[in-house]
Protein backbone atom coordinates (compact mmCIF):
# COMPACT_ATOMS: atom_id res chain seq x y z
CA UNK A 1 0.00 0.00 0.00
CA UNK A 2 1.20 3.52 -0.77
CA UNK A 3 2.05 5.35 2.46
CA UNK A 4 0.08 8.43 1.35
CA UNK A 5 -2.93 6.63 -0.11
CA UNK A 6 -6.25 7.41 1.52
CA UNK A 7 -6.90 3.82 2.61
CA UNK A 8 -3.53 3.61 4.28
CA UNK A 9 -3.98 6.90 6.14
CA UNK A 10 -7.36 5.70 7.36
CA UNK A 11 -6.11 2.28 8.47
CA UNK A 12 -3.01 3.79 10.02
CA UNK A 13 -5.03 6.08 12.26
CA UNK A 14 -7.73 3.47 12.87
CA UNK A 15 -5.68 0.38 13.80
CA UNK A 16 -1.91 0.57 13.38
CA UNK A 17 -1.25 3.81 15.21
CA UNK A 18 -4.49 3.86 17.16
CA UNK A 19 -4.77 7.25 18.88
CA UNK A 20 -5.60 5.81 22.28
CA UNK A 21 -3.69 2.57 22.42
CA UNK A 22 -0.51 3.40 20.52
CA UNK A 23 -0.17 7.18 20.78
CA UNK A 24 -1.78 7.73 24.19
CA UNK A 25 -4.04 10.57 23.14
CA UNK A 26 -7.37 10.91 24.88
CA UNK A 27 -6.53 8.70 27.84
CA UNK A 28 -8.77 10.72 30.19
CA UNK A 29 -12.08 9.84 28.47
CA UNK A 30 -10.68 6.35 27.83
CA UNK A 31 -10.44 5.87 31.59
CA UNK A 32 -13.37 8.11 32.52
CA UNK A 33 -16.30 7.21 30.29
CA UNK A 34 -15.57 3.60 29.42
CA UNK A 35 -17.78 2.19 32.16
CA UNK A 36 -20.72 1.27 29.92
CA UNK A 37 -20.81 0.30 26.25
CA UNK A 38 -23.73 2.65 25.56
CA UNK A 39 -22.01 5.81 26.86
CA UNK A 40 -18.71 4.80 25.29
CA UNK A 41 -20.45 4.52 21.94
CA UNK A 42 -22.10 7.95 22.25
CA UNK A 43 -18.84 9.54 23.31
CA UNK A 44 -17.11 7.95 20.34
CA UNK A 45 -19.68 9.33 17.89
CA UNK A 46 -19.38 12.83 19.34
CA UNK A 47 -15.59 12.66 19.06
CA UNK A 48 -15.70 11.53 15.41
CA UNK A 49 -17.97 14.45 14.64
CA UNK A 50 -15.81 17.05 16.39
CA UNK A 51 -12.64 15.55 14.91
CA UNK A 52 -13.88 15.94 11.35
CA UNK A 53 -15.10 19.50 11.96
CA UNK A 54 -11.95 20.66 13.73
CA UNK A 55 -9.69 18.90 11.24
CA UNK A 56 -11.30 20.86 8.41
CA UNK A 57 -11.08 24.12 10.40
CA UNK A 58 -7.45 23.47 11.35
CA UNK A 59 -6.60 22.84 7.71
CA UNK A 60 -8.08 26.21 6.73
CA UNK A 61 -6.45 28.08 9.62
CA UNK A 62 -3.06 26.59 8.86
CA UNK A 63 -3.29 27.63 5.22
CA UNK A 64 -4.00 31.22 6.30
CA UNK A 65 -1.24 31.27 8.94
CA UNK A 66 1.37 29.88 6.54
CA UNK A 67 0.40 32.48 3.96
CA UNK A 68 0.99 35.35 6.37
CA UNK A 69 4.08 33.78 8.03
CA UNK A 70 2.43 33.50 11.42
CA UNK A 71 3.20 29.88 12.27
CA UNK A 72 4.03 30.71 15.89
CA UNK A 73 0.34 31.46 16.44
CA UNK A 74 -0.61 27.96 15.33
CA UNK A 75 -1.10 26.42 18.75
CA UNK A 76 -3.18 29.27 20.12
CA UNK A 77 -5.39 29.41 17.04
CA UNK A 78 -5.90 25.64 17.00
CA UNK A 79 -7.05 25.53 20.59
CA UNK A 80 -9.39 28.47 20.00
CA UNK A 81 -10.75 26.81 16.86
CA UNK A 82 -11.38 23.53 18.65
CA UNK A 83 -13.17 25.24 21.51
CA UNK A 84 -15.41 27.12 19.08
CA UNK A 85 -15.96 24.04 16.92
CA UNK A 86 -17.18 22.14 19.95
CA UNK A 87 -19.50 25.00 20.84
CA UNK A 88 -20.77 25.16 17.27
CA UNK A 89 -21.34 21.42 17.08
CA UNK A 90 -23.19 21.57 20.37
CA UNK A 91 -25.52 24.31 19.12
CA UNK A 92 -26.11 22.61 15.76
CA UNK A 93 -26.99 19.28 17.31
CA UNK A 94 -29.28 20.97 19.78
CA UNK A 95 -31.13 22.65 16.91
CA UNK A 96 -31.18 19.77 14.45
CA UNK A 97 -31.73 16.79 16.73
CA UNK A 98 -32.67 17.41 20.36
CA UNK A 99 -32.84 13.64 20.94
CA UNK A 100 -29.19 13.15 20.01
CA UNK A 101 -28.28 16.20 22.07
CA UNK A 102 -29.83 14.65 25.14
CA UNK A 103 -27.99 11.35 24.62
CA UNK A 104 -24.62 13.04 24.27
CA UNK A 105 -25.25 15.37 27.19
CA UNK A 106 -22.20 16.45 29.17
CA UNK A 107 -19.77 14.66 26.86
CA UNK A 108 -19.95 17.31 24.17
CA UNK A 109 -18.35 20.22 26.08
CA UNK A 110 -15.82 17.85 27.64
CA UNK A 111 -14.40 17.06 24.23
CA UNK A 112 -12.64 20.45 24.17
CA UNK A 113 -10.07 19.22 26.66
CA UNK A 114 -9.54 15.95 24.83
CA UNK A 115 -5.96 15.87 23.65
CA UNK A 116 -6.83 13.53 20.80
CA UNK A 117 -8.49 16.43 18.96
CA UNK A 118 -5.56 18.83 19.32
CA UNK A 119 -3.18 15.95 18.57
CA UNK A 120 -5.05 15.27 15.34
CA UNK A 121 -4.77 18.90 14.25
CA UNK A 122 -1.04 19.00 15.08
CA UNK A 123 -0.23 15.69 13.39
CA UNK A 124 -2.02 16.55 10.17
CA UNK A 125 -0.02 19.80 10.04
CA UNK A 126 3.29 18.10 10.80
CA UNK A 127 2.70 15.51 8.10
CA UNK A 128 1.42 18.18 5.68
CA UNK A 129 -1.63 16.24 4.54
CA UNK A 130 -3.82 17.76 1.82
CA UNK A 131 -7.52 18.37 2.36
CA UNK A 132 -8.84 14.93 1.38
CA UNK A 133 -6.09 13.19 3.34
CA UNK A 134 -7.05 15.27 6.38
CA UNK A 135 -10.63 14.04 6.10
CA UNK A 136 -9.52 10.41 5.83
CA UNK A 137 -7.11 10.87 8.74
CA UNK A 138 -9.72 12.42 11.03
CA UNK A 139 -12.32 9.76 10.19
CA UNK A 140 -9.79 7.01 10.88
CA UNK A 141 -8.64 8.57 14.12
CA UNK A 142 -12.22 9.06 15.31
CA UNK A 143 -13.17 5.51 14.39
CA UNK A 144 -10.07 4.21 16.18
CA UNK A 145 -10.93 6.19 19.28
CA UNK A 146 -14.48 4.81 19.25
CA UNK A 147 -13.23 1.26 18.73
CA UNK A 148 -10.80 1.50 21.66
CA UNK A 149 -13.43 3.04 23.92
CA UNK A 150 -16.12 0.46 23.09
CA UNK A 151 -13.71 -2.48 23.48
CA UNK A 152 -12.58 -1.14 26.83
CA UNK A 153 -16.17 -0.62 27.98
CA UNK A 154 -17.00 -4.19 27.03
CA UNK A 155 -14.06 -5.49 29.06
CA UNK A 156 -14.97 -3.36 32.04
CA UNK A 157 -18.59 -4.49 31.99
CA UNK A 158 -17.33 -8.08 32.26
CA UNK A 159 -14.85 -7.08 34.94
CA UNK A 160 -17.68 -5.85 37.17
CA UNK A 161 -18.65 -9.48 37.71
CA UNK A 162 -15.11 -10.77 38.20
CA UNK A 163 -13.65 -11.37 41.61
CA UNK A 164 -10.35 -9.43 41.66
CA UNK A 165 -8.11 -8.83 44.69
CA UNK A 166 -9.07 -5.88 46.84
CA UNK A 167 -6.03 -3.71 46.05
CA UNK A 168 -6.25 -4.08 42.31
CA UNK A 169 -9.69 -2.57 41.79
CA UNK A 170 -10.20 0.78 40.08
CA UNK A 171 -7.68 2.63 37.97
CA UNK A 172 -4.86 0.12 38.26
CA UNK A 173 -7.01 -2.69 36.84
CA UNK A 174 -8.29 -0.45 34.01
CA UNK A 175 -4.71 0.43 33.09
CA UNK A 176 -3.77 -3.26 33.08
CA UNK A 177 -6.66 -3.90 30.66
CA UNK A 178 -5.54 -0.95 28.56
CA UNK A 179 -2.06 -2.43 28.38
CA UNK A 180 -3.39 -5.76 27.19
CA UNK A 181 -5.57 -4.09 24.55
CA UNK A 182 -2.57 -2.09 23.44
CA UNK A 183 -0.50 -5.27 23.22
CA UNK A 184 -3.19 -6.81 21.05
CA UNK A 185 -3.27 -3.75 18.79
CA UNK A 186 0.47 -4.03 18.22
CA UNK A 187 -0.40 -7.06 16.13
CA UNK A 188 -1.75 -4.69 13.49
CA UNK A 189 1.71 -3.21 12.98
CA UNK A 190 2.41 -5.41 9.97
CA UNK A 191 -0.84 -4.42 8.27
CA UNK A 192 0.67 -1.64 6.17
CA UNK A 193 3.13 -4.07 4.61
CA UNK B 1 5.10 21.12 59.81
CA UNK B 2 7.77 23.58 58.70
CA UNK B 3 6.68 27.21 58.62
CA UNK B 4 8.88 29.70 56.82
CA UNK B 5 8.59 32.98 58.79
CA UNK B 6 9.40 35.26 55.85
CA UNK B 7 6.30 34.26 53.91
CA UNK B 8 2.68 35.34 54.43
CA UNK B 9 0.64 33.66 57.14
CA UNK B 10 -1.46 31.39 54.96
CA UNK B 11 1.48 29.97 53.08
CA UNK B 12 2.66 26.78 54.68
CA UNK B 13 4.81 23.80 53.84
CA UNK B 14 1.53 22.12 52.89
CA UNK B 15 1.12 24.51 49.95
CA UNK B 16 4.27 23.06 48.46
CA UNK B 17 4.18 19.46 49.61
CA UNK B 18 0.58 18.69 48.71
CA UNK B 19 1.46 18.37 45.03
CA UNK B 20 4.49 16.23 45.73
CA UNK B 21 2.75 13.47 47.58
CA UNK B 22 -0.72 13.85 49.07
CA UNK B 23 -2.34 15.13 45.89
CA UNK B 24 0.24 13.93 43.41
CA UNK B 25 -1.33 14.78 40.04
CA UNK B 26 -0.49 11.44 38.46
CA UNK B 27 -0.58 8.79 41.17
CA UNK B 28 -3.43 10.18 43.25
CA UNK B 29 -5.54 12.42 41.02
CA UNK B 30 -4.89 10.53 37.75
CA UNK B 31 -4.63 13.77 35.77
CA UNK B 32 -2.59 14.40 32.66
CA UNK B 33 -2.08 10.74 31.90
CA UNK B 34 -1.44 11.16 28.18
CA UNK B 35 2.14 12.52 28.43
CA UNK B 36 2.77 10.26 31.43
CA UNK B 37 2.27 7.22 29.25
CA UNK B 38 3.52 8.56 25.96
CA UNK B 39 6.94 10.11 26.56
CA UNK B 40 8.27 8.03 29.46
CA UNK B 41 10.10 5.46 27.34
CA UNK B 42 13.45 6.84 28.53
CA UNK B 43 14.40 8.59 31.76
CA UNK B 44 15.80 11.57 29.86
CA UNK B 45 12.57 12.18 27.97
CA UNK B 46 10.61 11.92 31.21
CA UNK B 47 12.82 14.48 32.92
CA UNK B 48 12.60 16.90 30.00
CA UNK B 49 8.84 16.55 29.75
CA UNK B 50 8.44 16.98 33.50
CA UNK B 51 10.55 20.14 33.55
CA UNK B 52 8.76 21.59 30.53
CA UNK B 53 5.41 20.99 32.20
CA UNK B 54 6.70 22.48 35.46
CA UNK B 55 7.83 25.61 33.61
CA UNK B 56 4.44 26.09 31.97
CA UNK B 57 2.70 25.34 35.27
CA UNK B 58 4.79 27.96 37.10
CA UNK B 59 4.48 30.72 34.50
CA UNK B 60 0.77 30.25 33.87
CA UNK B 61 0.10 29.94 37.60
CA UNK B 62 1.84 33.24 38.31
CA UNK B 63 0.16 35.07 35.43
CA UNK B 64 -3.30 33.73 36.22
CA UNK B 65 -2.81 34.71 39.84
CA UNK B 66 -1.67 38.23 38.85
CA UNK B 67 -4.65 38.68 36.54
CA UNK B 68 -7.18 37.01 38.80
CA UNK B 69 -9.01 40.27 39.55
CA UNK B 70 -8.93 41.43 35.91
CA UNK B 71 -10.27 38.39 34.08
CA UNK B 72 -14.09 38.34 33.96
CA UNK B 73 -15.60 35.19 35.38
CA UNK B 74 -17.52 34.25 32.23
CA UNK B 75 -14.48 34.01 29.95
CA UNK B 76 -11.98 32.74 32.49
CA UNK B 77 -11.45 29.26 31.03
CA UNK B 78 -10.80 30.65 27.57
CA UNK B 79 -8.37 33.22 29.02
CA UNK B 80 -6.53 30.55 30.99
CA UNK B 81 -6.16 28.42 27.88
CA UNK B 82 -4.74 31.36 25.91
CA UNK B 83 -2.26 32.08 28.72
CA UNK B 84 -1.21 28.44 28.88
CA UNK B 85 -0.93 28.19 25.08
CA UNK B 86 1.38 31.22 25.05
CA UNK B 87 3.82 29.66 27.50
CA UNK B 88 3.64 26.31 25.73
CA UNK B 89 4.61 28.01 22.47
CA UNK B 90 7.60 29.59 24.25
CA UNK B 91 8.62 26.21 25.67
CA UNK B 92 8.20 24.57 22.30
CA UNK B 93 10.53 27.03 20.57
CA UNK B 94 13.01 26.98 23.47
CA UNK B 95 13.34 23.18 23.39
CA UNK B 96 13.74 23.26 19.62
CA UNK B 97 16.60 25.76 20.05
CA UNK B 98 18.30 23.90 22.91
CA UNK B 99 18.21 20.32 21.68
CA UNK B 100 16.81 19.18 18.37
CA UNK B 101 17.15 15.49 19.33
CA UNK B 102 15.01 16.00 22.39
CA UNK B 103 12.50 17.97 20.34
CA UNK B 104 12.20 15.09 17.89
CA UNK B 105 11.86 12.52 20.68
CA UNK B 106 9.07 14.41 22.43
CA UNK B 107 7.37 15.34 19.17
CA UNK B 108 3.89 16.83 19.34
CA UNK B 109 3.68 16.12 23.04
CA UNK B 110 5.38 19.40 23.92
CA UNK B 111 2.56 21.27 22.21
CA UNK B 112 0.04 18.96 23.78
CA UNK B 113 1.01 20.34 27.20
CA UNK B 114 -1.77 22.87 26.44
CA UNK B 115 -4.45 20.28 27.03
CA UNK B 116 -2.78 18.76 30.08
CA UNK B 117 -5.58 18.90 32.63
CA UNK B 118 -3.12 19.35 35.53
CA UNK B 119 -2.29 22.87 34.37
CA UNK B 120 -5.82 24.04 33.68
CA UNK B 121 -6.95 22.35 36.87
CA UNK B 122 -4.36 24.25 38.95
CA UNK B 123 -5.21 27.55 37.22
CA UNK B 124 -8.90 27.11 37.94
CA UNK B 125 -8.72 25.55 41.40
CA UNK B 126 -5.74 27.32 42.94
CA UNK B 127 -4.03 30.15 41.06
CA UNK B 128 -7.26 32.02 40.34
CA UNK B 129 -8.03 32.28 44.05
CA UNK B 130 -4.66 32.85 45.71
CA UNK B 131 -1.91 35.47 45.83
CA UNK B 132 1.09 35.18 43.53
CA UNK B 133 3.55 33.70 46.04
CA UNK B 134 1.16 30.94 47.03
CA UNK B 135 0.36 30.17 43.42
CA UNK B 136 4.08 29.98 42.62
CA UNK B 137 4.88 27.66 45.51
CA UNK B 138 1.89 25.44 44.83
CA UNK B 139 2.68 25.21 41.12
CA UNK B 140 6.30 24.33 41.95
CA UNK B 141 5.13 21.49 44.20
CA UNK B 142 2.68 20.19 41.61
CA UNK B 143 5.26 20.43 38.84
CA UNK B 144 7.88 18.57 40.86
CA UNK B 145 5.28 15.96 41.81
CA UNK B 146 4.48 15.52 38.13
CA UNK B 147 8.17 15.27 37.22
CA UNK B 148 8.70 12.74 40.01
CA UNK B 149 5.86 10.59 38.68
CA UNK B 150 7.20 10.78 35.13
CA UNK B 151 10.65 9.76 36.36
CA UNK B 152 9.17 6.84 38.31
CA UNK B 153 7.81 5.49 35.04
CA UNK B 154 10.71 6.53 32.86
CA UNK B 155 13.38 4.90 35.01
CA UNK B 156 11.57 1.57 35.23
CA UNK B 157 10.78 1.53 31.53
CA UNK B 158 14.29 2.44 30.42
CA UNK B 159 16.05 0.01 32.76
CA UNK B 160 13.83 -2.92 31.78
CA UNK B 161 13.25 -2.00 28.16
CA UNK B 162 16.72 -0.97 27.02
CA UNK B 163 18.98 -1.96 29.94
CA UNK B 164 20.28 1.56 30.46
CA UNK B 165 19.62 4.62 32.60
CA UNK B 166 19.87 8.17 31.21
CA UNK B 167 21.62 6.58 28.24
CA UNK B 168 24.33 4.78 30.26
CA UNK B 169 24.53 1.04 29.78
CA UNK B 170 23.78 -0.77 33.04
CA UNK B 171 24.02 -4.49 32.44
CA UNK B 172 26.58 -4.91 29.67
CA UNK B 173 26.09 -6.61 26.31
CA UNK B 174 24.75 -9.89 27.74
CA UNK B 175 21.48 -8.23 28.78
CA UNK B 176 18.48 -9.15 26.68
CA UNK B 177 16.25 -6.03 26.72
CA UNK B 178 12.60 -6.52 27.62
CA UNK B 179 11.46 -4.54 24.60
CA UNK B 180 7.76 -4.44 25.44
CA UNK B 181 8.47 -1.89 28.17
CA UNK B 182 9.60 0.81 25.77
CA UNK B 183 6.64 0.09 23.49
CA UNK B 184 3.15 1.52 24.19
CA UNK B 185 1.82 -1.42 26.29
CA UNK B 186 4.76 -1.01 28.68
CA UNK B 187 3.52 2.45 29.62
CA UNK B 188 0.16 1.05 30.69
CA UNK B 189 1.74 -1.85 32.58
CA UNK B 190 4.30 0.23 34.49
CA UNK B 191 1.74 2.84 35.53
CA UNK B 192 -0.65 0.08 36.62
CA UNK B 193 2.20 -1.48 38.61
CA UNK B 194 2.92 1.79 40.45
CA UNK B 195 -0.78 2.26 41.19
CA UNK B 196 -0.91 -1.28 42.61
CA UNK B 197 1.98 -0.48 44.94
CA UNK B 198 0.42 2.78 46.13
CA UNK B 199 -2.92 1.06 46.59
CA UNK B 200 -1.32 -1.65 48.75
CA UNK B 201 0.32 1.00 50.94
CA UNK B 202 -2.89 2.99 51.26
CA UNK B 203 -4.93 -0.08 52.20
CA UNK B 204 -2.32 -1.07 54.80
CA UNK B 205 -2.39 2.43 56.30
CA UNK B 206 -6.18 2.43 56.41
CA UNK B 207 -6.18 -0.94 58.13
CA UNK B 208 -3.62 0.23 60.69
CA UNK B 209 -5.75 3.30 61.36
CA UNK B 210 -8.95 1.34 61.87
CA UNK B 211 -7.12 -1.16 64.10
CA UNK B 212 -5.85 1.68 66.25
CA UNK B 213 -9.35 3.13 66.51
CA UNK B 214 -10.72 -0.27 67.53
CA UNK B 215 -8.10 -0.57 70.24
CA UNK B 216 -8.89 2.92 71.45
CA UNK B 217 -12.61 2.13 71.49
CA UNK B 218 -12.07 -1.11 73.37
CA UNK B 219 -9.99 0.64 75.98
Amino acid sequence: MQPDSLTFIFLNAFLINNFVLAMFLGICPFMGVSGKIKTAWNMGLAVIFVMVVSSVCAYGINAILVRFDLEFLRLISYIAVIASAVQLVEMTIKKVSPALFRTLGIFLPLITTNCAILGLALFQTNRSYDFIQCLSFSLGAGAGFTLALVLMAGLREKLELADVPDVSTGAAMSLMLGGMLSLAFMGFAGLGG
Amino acid sequence: MVQDPRLPEKLSWETFSTGLWKENPVFVMLLGLCPVLAVTNTAMNSLAMGLATTFVLLCSGVLVSLLRKVIPKQVRIASYIIIIATFVTITDYAIKAISLDLYKALGAFIQLIVVNCVILGRAEAYASKNPVVNAFVNALGMGLGFTFALLCLGVVREVLGSGSLFGFDLFGPAFQPWVVFVLPPGGFFVLAFWLFIFSVFRKRKERAQSNKEEVANAA
